[in-house]
């Protein structure tokens, strides 16, 4: 199970009023939970856990509403300029443009947004880390979408 | 059918869209600057794309991020509403070479439609009468000029070929006026239009604005869907439009209206259209065409029990008209009142929240709007927040439904034009019917004259 479809989990698991939430794909598992208003957390079994129906959704009112995702790091927000589709590196295949924790420098292409078959390259407006990067590969973006956070 | 239609557009007309889309089953994609994220309609569409800020140019006018938005989304159409890119016929371009449909005409009448002196050329050799004036653009000959509107007679009216809608327009009662007229008109109309051309016409002193609908599809079908008398005006624009137009001979309208269906046919005219004329001494004579949907076409909607905006879809679709010219019938009178966020003597602009909201119903009265309590009149766009259409089954009864239909609305924390509606609901020379596009400015003047 790849970590990307445990992340989209997590994220429904968040969203949604589910306390508790278990998936069986083949031979592998995932049980994510909620704990109060701590972060769920996904747990991997092993293959011989059976499958256990999500419970139905509590009661809205006992559930506020969670963040969708880990609480933002701190730094400056990168947004999109424009609508289009968002990609991490040049070309299929090519090397990502950044990756979290690296260092980058006002000026510096983070992004690809592809419009109108044309490709744009997205700079950084700022120098320094790249804390969170908030969209997937491959994903449409509207006007002002937070796209990376730098610190 | 279409399964996804994008509205390239905001306001009342993205509300109006967005419900023909959700009555056929077609889900929408709602684009919105940043401003109105808070839209009804945005809320209510199956999809949303944030394309720009505030300012229209980087959002509602801005095609790449309305067209990228289509991409993302995989809509199959784009409907542009009234106002901003419909009738841009480089969007227009752009949207069909992109992979989608626009749900209008296509880029060569867009073409053709927008610049006023081919449109007038088109018309007459289309048989549809047109106001006498010089024979194409004006020329820079001092002399030809001069004898141009010397053979027209004053006064004459010069108008920019780029312009439209009201705008870029100049009166000229004498012959000493004239030339510096037309030079300060060709120069603003190269500022507003990107193009100087300036063309002459007679100007009619009393006439009333009197416009046809129309729908033509691409099977070679064209029907008119009679009339509306749009001559309650101020500075060029409507405040309340009415169908059909008072008193006028159901022959003449007949005449005209087969007109401007022939002229559809022979342009290869598709979607909807207005021709709009000024009308004097029951004659008619084409000032401009419009290719698109208009913010009036309620009225006509009413007195025809045909929806336009769900025509507009399924010619775009390739579908046929879903009716014949025998079958429109036109039923009953209606009116409809242009509710802006201003005041309503001195028309400045009042944006702001709108603290508490009431709109009226019952028999015979429809409300298209896309505003409801709370929500803040936001101040970049054009101040209309909704429109008041009435129905009955003679004209005075629509005017009576419309009466007590103004004294039940409610919009605080905003000033709105309410209180104009109705003083002019109960103006004797409305009520009579037939008044000209300058009776309107002449009765504002005149309360402004008078000594309080």
């Amino acid at each position: 199970m790849d970590l990307r479809k445990v992340k989209k989990l997590i994220d429904l698991v968040s969203e949604s009023g589910i306390a508790e939430l278990e998936i069986t794909e083949g031979e592998e598992t995932v049980r994510i939970s909620r704990y109060g208003q701590a972060q769920p957390q996904a747990m991997m079994y092993s293959p011989y856990q059976s499958f256990m129906p999500a419970p139905a959704a509590p009661a809205a009112a006992a559930i506020e509403a969670a963040p969708a995702v880990a609480a933002q790091p701190d730094g400056h927000t990168v947004k999109s300029p424009m609508v289009g589709t968002f990609y991490r590196a040049s070309s299929p295949g090519s090397k990502n443009f950044v990756e979290v924790g690296q260092s980058v420098s006002a000026g510096e292409t983070l992004c690809i947004i592809e419009a109108m078959k044309l490709l744009n390259e997205i700079e950084a407006d700022q120098s320094g880390v790249i804390k969170a990067i908030l969209v997937e590969n491959g994903q449409p973006v509207e006007y002002g979408e937070p796209l990376f956070i730098i610190g | 059918m279409f399964e996804k239609i994008l509205i390239a557009n905001r306001g009342e007309i993205a509300l109006r869209i967005q419900r023909a889309c959700r009555e056929m089953g077609i889900k929408t994609v709602a684009v919105h600057s940043e401003a109105d994220a808070e839209a009804k309609y945005v809320k209510l569409a199956d999809e949303s794309v944030c394309i720009g800020p505030a300012q229209s140019t980087l959002s509602y006018l801005n095609i790449p991020a309305i067209i990228s938005a289509a991409e993302v989304t995989d809509a199959e159409a784009i409907h542009p509403g009234y106002g901003f890119l419909s009738e841009n016929a480089d969007f227009a371009e752009r949207v069909e070479q992109s992979g989608f449909v626009f749900i209008g005409p296509r880029p060569e009448t867009i073409r053709l439609m927008g610049d006023k002196v081919s449109a007038k050329d088109a018309m007459k050799a289309s048989g549809v009468p047109c106001v006498p004036g010089s024979e194409g653009a004006l020329s820079d000959d001092s002399d030809e000029i001069i004898r141009a509107a010397k053979d027209v007679g004053y006064p004459v009216i010069i108008k920019a070929a780029g312009g439209g809608g009201g705008r870029g327009m100049r009166v000229v009662h004498t012959e000493a006026a004239l030339l510096n007229a037309v030079s300060m008109t060709k120069n603003e109309a190269q500022t507003a239009f990107g193009n100087p051309v300036v063309y002459m016409e007679k100007f009619l002193e009393n006439p009333r604005h009197i416009e046809i609908q129309v729908l033509a599809d691409e099977h070679g079908n064209a029907a008119f869907l009679g009339e509306r008398d749009c001559s309650m005006q101020r500075r060029h624009q409507k405040i309340i439009e009415e169908a059909p137009a008072p008193g006028l001979d159901p022959k003449l309208r007949d005449k005209i209206g087969e007109r401007c269906a022939e002229a559809c046919r022979k342009i290869g005219y598709r979607g909807a259209g207005t021709f709009e004329f000024l009308y004097e001494n029951n004659e008619f004579f084409f000032i401009e065409m419009n290719t698109r949907v208009q913010v009036e076409h309620p009225v006509t909607e009413m007195i025809t029990g045909i929806d336009i905006v769900q025509e507009q879809i399924r010619i775009a679709a390739g579908l046929k008209l879903s009716f014949k010219q025998k079958d429109i019938q036109l039923k009953g009178h209606s009116i409809e009142c242009r509710i802006n966020a201003e005041d309503p003597y001195t028309f400045v602009p009042s944006p702001g929240r709108i603290t508490v909201y009431h709109m009226p119903g019952g028999p015979g009265i429809r409300v298209d709007s896309h505003v409801y309590q709370n929500y803040v009149v936001p101040q970049y766009y054009d101040s209309m927040v909704g429109k008041l259409i009435a129905y009955g089954a003679t004209r005075e009864q629509a005017i009576a439904r419309m009466k007590t239909a103004l004294s039940e609305i409610v919009i605080e924390g905003i000033k709105t034009n309410v209180p104009l509606h109705q003083d002019l609901m109960r103006d004797a020379a409305f009520v009579q019917g037939g008044t000209s596009i300058h009776y309107l400015e002449h009765k504002l003047a005149a309360a402004k004259a008078k000594p309080q």
